[in-house]
């Protein structure tokens, strides 16, 4: 009885999240498709260069 | 002999470049400045942080350590520089139009399913704790355990954290049903399903 109880209840709860959750990695993918700025390149290749030269 | 193989095993270790994590660095990119826009919602911001985090990340990867996460590593020095930043300019948090912004929302049509720019409004609306939150345990499918460790607080914050961001999206997106739903059973819920049920019979 208490089990039944349990998944009568957590059904739509399980299926909110996952439309949540969905809706969640289409924001941050949204996000990730962006174009990397060249500045970061630039940066990392200046880094790797002063590290050499000490 | 024992010595000149020895020597060999030594310059073929000294040969693989992939020991270097900073090498790594630029394969993370992407996720790291994905994650500076879900905290701060604006690509000039985020830009700013990235940059910070690739600085601090590069005079510290002393401290990281190999065979462990390093994209998590990169997260938690991103969202410490953010937060740290945030607690020092306090002030010009207040979003003037935020009010005004919310009473905007309507319910949503109701497909059962949930608009995108509806929702993307309503996580614009969330305090940037409960994105990150979001961000790291629903779109990045970190465990409360890790995203806890990133953000410096225990498991059960964790768990708190997200089940009230999870609510304010929902509150914030007129889901009236969505705040019962995701509070604690309490057999609300299962009645208005036997009813269904019953009109369906």
């Amino acid at each position: 009885m208490m089990q039944m109880k349990d998944m009568a209840t957590d059904k739509p709860k399980a299926n909110l999240r996952k439309d949540i959750d969905e809706n969640l990695k289409r924001v941050y993918e949204d996000a990730l498709k962006q174009e990397i700025p060249d500045r970061f390149k630039r940066l990392l290749e200046q880094l790797k260069a002063q590290e050499k030269k000490q | 002999m024992t010595g000149a193989l020895a020597g060999t095993v030594a310059g073929a270790m000294a040969g693989g470049k992939t020991l270097d994590p900073r090498d790594a660095l630029p394969d993370h990119l992407p996720a790291l400045r994905a994650f500076g826009i879900s905290l701060t919602r604006n690509a000039t911001e985020a830009d700013d942080l990235v940059q910070e985090t690739i600085l601090k990340a590069w005079s510290n990867f002393d401290k990281f350590t190999a065979g462990t996460d390093l994209r998590a590593w990169l997260f938690t020095i991103l969202r410490n520089t953010f937060f740290s930043s945030k607690r020092k300019s306090r002030r010009e948090v207040a979003d003037p139009e935020g009010t005004y912004a919310a009473s905007l929302f309507d319910k949503p049509q109701h497909d059962g399913r949930l608009a995108y720019t509806e929702f993307s409004r309503a996580f614009d609306k969330l305090s940037p704790e409960h994105r990150e939150v979001l961000i790291l345990v629903g779109a990045n499918g970190y465990s409360y355990g890790e995203a806890a460790q990133m953000m410096g607080v225990a498991v059960g914050t964790a768990k708190s954290r997200t089940s009230r961001a999870r609510a304010r999206l929902c509150e914030l997106l007129g889901l009236k049903d969505g705040e019962q739903l995701l509070a604690d059973p309490s057999g609300e819920t299962l009645a208005v399903m036997g009813r269904s049920g019953m009109q369906a019979a």
